[in-house]
């Protein structure tokens, strides 16, 4: 019996290891997947997220109150991230949430959030997570739709019409691969081929072959993020395509461009924000000042690119400041989650923020820029 | 194992589930506490393939995977009532179960863990490519079980932590129980004689394949009843549930407990479930934390935690 | 035919790597019936450790030899730490501890590196070789041959070197081989560092084709897992052939039937040989004895 005893004091001991709720002022609640299959997104975001507040915090914090961050790492597991946004609620007791990396994580956060009445900015790119609208859930990014939408219209001005896809098996490149098929149609293209690989292929030349022997197919679409789309396109340069190359907004950071090497970039063109263009962008453009801000101090502090991913985290910080600063009252989610709602022309990296009742996500298709790949470097395409 | 210690294990169990809420400082902690129950659910069926009948499987999390699809998938394509699909998914389990574990069980050692491997990669690539039906990658939502509204009706108020602790532990109780009759049980004894020596056992009468297939199979739906429970409890699901490295931490789960034992099974989904929750201090060194715990534990306690400290604290030596 | 012929580069490319890794297994497999399923991390370290001694300014061959000798290092080390003091532990023991080191190898490899995808440069260049309609990279040639040269390495090292006997003897019976003088402990060591070298080497040759980022080691093991199983654990022809096989497996699945299901066909093919032949294609047999 006494070890029984023991195993309870242990367990005991072990949770209340566990509480330990901050002090500060304004509880802000984070959590991305820093680790895991999905890092590639939650990594820059964690960072993005924790390089804010320090530069928030030093400057005064929001209306002379400092922003106190819980961030936990969901390593890309949906159960865990319910777990951590369970813990966020009821333990941390945070006034919002802002992550989910993936869609995945996002759904598991949503229901906890929306239970709690908390207000959460989501970073994934699903269209269910914002339609229907849900009173508590914003998020960042485009939708994968838009990107397919921007993507497909810039073929049709090629007078591409037949094409052939291949995609990621993650969640990011499949949830696209799927809109993509769904709006394809709307645009005049046909979808010819349609291959995938998994996450953590090494060589993708039979699929490609298979696509470049399918007869008419006048382009290639690579909906992915990580080594996929690099690995892509060194292949389609082995096999000598003579057709132009698509990737997505899931590779849009100068890293990419080093990892599939330059040569076999060369003509490349994707969906992007400002980021990437940030030494570009003319001064008088609306995203010039915040576009280069982040870009310096993420390279300064980290001495890595900036993704399109952090960006996401970079808007939704900005999003949850503002909405903090207007409600006035720090502790109360309610009036955070109104004001973020009321939201109306608030200048992120992605693009231009303006929430309604009916619109949670609030941009347009304009905050895509086309992208093309030119001797090494982003050039939009005008 | 006597009469005696089964009720004895059975009394501990069920004691530390009614009380523990008392200490709860938030909700927070009903959470963690279902999640524990879930696992330990999961991980006592693998005391019955890995601790009794002495067999590997690095795949159960297909199972689970089946499990949480079946509660996902039948409300919403058969409507089937969620309770009646956790049944449908154990089935399935069990069903699958039987037909591959015959011929994979004449498999020994490592070829038998890259055999189960096999299948549980096959089960959540299934899960992941077939998007029009499960979503992808990205999950799908589950129905709701309906219970708590129903028990609000009738004027009990629960949260869905609460409600949640409730019913996992109430079913784990029961796994417990179940396994612990198996246990004394002639099937658990032979069981108990392969898992020594195949041969030997088969020289004093034990079916052996017979044995290991049975151990296999009430294994599978242990995890499928997991599986299902994870699914309605988080009202949604995506195939990370049915992925090499939910089969790996519930192995590890019941070695690190004590695989021998259903209590210590329980300690062992205790302490994986509650680590990650205790290490986020440790923010980017988790994950070496954690596996550093791993492996010092199988190097000092090879026997498992539970087996390991009841041990010294009875100051005997084997 | 162009298209078969490009099926068959690419999977000879895929399954080399797949070889490598099975190679790994193999050496450990036969020093102490282990299966080390952190020998994917090895392939990750000596990428990495490339990568990092490169852009530090050291020339490529000498990065890699200092990855190689650094990830051996470390192969010695986890022999030393945690599969030595676990020594007669059960199977699943066993592989929860080299699981266990697995994730500690790459915990502290994104605290020491980071968590991006790095590269460095094929050996030569990037120009494809047309052959027959179909093209192959160079570096596809370095793969391939790498395997081939460990291979035979390995083949002649067990069957015409003394020590490589005392391996083998040391995994046939541990307690004759002591009694007739061999250092087991010392095979341990040796096999450990070997089979973390050979790992590092897999990892500075297939780096320019897949890139490398630090939790790139879980997969490898899993496929080198499946190809030494597939092929009979503990004979490197086996992991050479295992490894190929599983690589054009998956090539031709993906080019002729889906690519969506090209890692399915794989393992529904690992499984059929494995209920006709339990040990493998060429694994040896063993009887049990009460």
């Amino acid at each position: 019996m006494m070890s029984k005893t023991t195993t309870a004091l242990a367990t005991l001991a072990a949770l209340g290891a566990l509480s330990g709720a901050a002090q500060a002022e304004i509880r802000l609640g984070v959590s991305v997947s820093a680790t895991g299959p999905a890092a590639f997104l939650g990594d820059p975001e964690a960072k993005t997220i924790e390089m804010l507040v320090e530069q928030l915090n030093e400057a005064g914090g929001i209306n002379g109150e400092e922003i106190a961050l819980t961030l936990y790492d969901d390593g890309g597991d949906p159960n865990k991230a319910r777990t951590f946004a369970t813990r966020l609620v009821e333990d941390d007791e945070v006034v919002a949430i802002l992550g989910g990396s993936t869609t995945g994580t996002t759904m598991s956060i949503l229901s906890v959030a929306e239970d709690e009445g908390i207000p959460f900015i989501s970073l994934a790119g699903a269209i269910s997570i914002v339609d229907p609208v849900r009173a508590n859930v914003f998020k960042t990014p485009h939708t994968d739709r838009m990107a397919c939408e921007k993507i497909f219209t810039d073929m049709q001005a090629q007078g591409i019409t037949k094409i052939g896809m291949i995609s990621g098996t993650d969640g990011f490149g499949a949830s696209m691969q799927a809109q993509c098929k769904e709006v394809a149609g709307d645009h005049g293209i046909e979808i010819l081929a349609d291959e995938t690989y998994g996450p953590q292929d090494a060589d993708m030349t039979p699929q490609l072959t298979r696509i470049r022997n399918t007869d008419g197919v006048q382009a290639v679409l690579n909906p992915g993020f990580g080594q996929g789309p690099a690995i892509v396109t060194r292949n389609v340069a082995q096999l000598g395509f003579e057709i132009p190359l698509y990737q997505s907004h899931g590779v849009a950071s100068d890293a990419f461009i080093e990892l599939a090497g330059a040569e076999a970039a060369e003509g490349l063109r994707l969906p992007g924000t400002a980021l990437l263009i940030a030494d570009k962008l003319a001064e008088d453009d609306p995203q010039y000042k915040v576009v280069t801000a982040y870009t310096e101090a993420y390279k300064a502090k980290y001495d890595q690119d900036v993704s399109t991913f952090g960006g996401y985290a970079h808007d939704a910080f900005a999003l949850i400041v503002d909405a903090i600063t207007r409600a006035g009252d720090s502790e109360d989610p309610q009036a955070i989650r109104d004001a973020l709602e009321a939201t109306s022309g608030l200048v992120g990296t992605t693009g231009t923020y303006s929430f309604s009742p009916e619109d949670h996500l609030g941009l347009d298709l304009s905050a895509f820029r086309m992208l093309e790949i030119k001797d090494g470097d982003w050039l939009p395409v005008e | 194992m006597t009469g005696r210690n089964k009720w004895i294990s059975l009394g501990v169990l069920a004691l530390l589930i009614a009380l523990l809420p008392l200490f709860f400082p938030s909700g927070y902690y009903y959470r963690v506490g279902a999640l524990i129950f879930v696992n330990a659910l999961s991980v006592v069926g693998l005391v019955i393939l890995i601790g009794y009948a002495g067999q590997i499987s690095l795949g159960h999390a297909g199972f689970a995977g089946i499990g949480a699809y079946a509660c996902a998938l039948a409300p919403e394509h058969l409507g089937l009532h969620p309770a009646l699909a956790v049944l449908l998914g154990a089935v399935i389990s069990g069903v699958m179960a039987a037909l591959i574990g015959k011929p994979i069980l004449r498999l020994k050692g490592y070829y038998l863990a890259v055999a189960t491997l096999g299948f549980g990669i096959l089960v959540s690539m299934v899960l992941t490519n077939e998007r029009a039906l499960t979503g992808g990658p990205d999950g799908m939502n589950v129905a709701d079980l309906g219970l708590r509204s129903l028990l609000r009706d009738m004027g009990w108020r629960l949260s869905g932590g609460e409600f949640w602790y409730m019913i996992c532990g109430v079913v784990l109780l029961v796994g417990a129980w179940l396994a612990l009759n198996l246990f004394d049980s002639p099937s658990g004894r032979a069981m108990r004689a392969l898992h020594g020596s195949e041969v030997a056992a088969a020289t004093v009468g034990v079916d052996v394949p017979r044995q290991k297939l049975r151990a296999f199979v009430i294994s599978a739906v242990y995890a499928s009843v997991a599986g299902s429970l994870l699914a309605l409890q988080n009202g949604y699901i995506t195939p990370d549930v049915a992925g090499f490295m939910h089969s790996v931490e519930m192995v590890t789960m019941a070695v690190l407990g004590g695989v021998g034992s259903v209590l210590g099974a329980t300690f062992g989904a205790a302490i994986l479930t509650l680590l990650p929750q205790v290490l986020t201090v440790f923010a980017e060194y988790e994950q070496l934390v954690l596996g550093l715990v791993m492996v010092l534990v199988m190097i000092f306690l090879p026997q498992g935690l539970l087996p390991s400290i009841a041990r010294r604290l009875k100051g005997r030596d084997e | 035919m162009d298209a078969l012929l490009q099926f068959l580069f690419s999977g000879l490319t895929v399954g080399a790597v797949y070889a490598l890794v099975a190679l790994g297994f193999t050496i450990i497999y036969n020093a102490s019936d282990v299966v080390n399923f952190a020998q994917g991390e090895f392939v990750m370290l000596g990428g990495m450790i490339t990568v990092f001694a490169f852009e530090a300014g050291l020339p490529l061959p000498l990065a890699a030899l200092l990855a190689i000798l650094a990830t051996s290092a470390i192969g010695v080390g986890l022999n030393k730490l945690a599969i030595e003091p676990a020594r007669g532990a059960p199977v699943v023991s066993l592989i929860i501890i080299t699981i266990g080191a697995s994730i500690v190898i790459r915990g502290a490899t994104q605290l020491i590196f980071d968590k991006q995808l790095h590269r460095f440069p094929s050996f030569s260049g990037d120009d494809p070789i047309h052959v027959l309609g179909a093209t192959i990279l160079p570096q596809s040639l370095w793969v391939i041959g790498g395997a081939l040269a460990v291979f035979v390495g390995l083949w002649v090292f067990f069957t015409r070197t003394l020590t490589g006997k005392a391996v083998l003897a040391t995994a046939n019976n541990r307690v004759a081989a002591q009694l007739v003088g061999i250092n087991t402990g010392w095979v341990m060591t040796l096999s450990f560092g070997l089979s973390a070298a050979i790992g590092a080497f897999a990892g500075v040759l297939v780096t320019p084709i897949t890139l490398v980022g630090y939790d790139v080691g879980v997969a490898l093991a899993l496929k080198g897992f499946a190809a030494a199983m597939l092929g009979g654990m503990g004979n490197p022809k086996g992991a050479l052939v295992g490894g190929l096989l599983l690589g054009c497996f998956e090539a031709l699945t993906a080019g002729y039937l889906s690519s969506q299901y090209k890692e399915a066909v794989a393992f529904i093919v690992i499984l059929g040989v494995l209920f006709v032949m339990p040990q493998g294609l060429f694994g040896r047999k063993s009887t049990e004895r009460v």
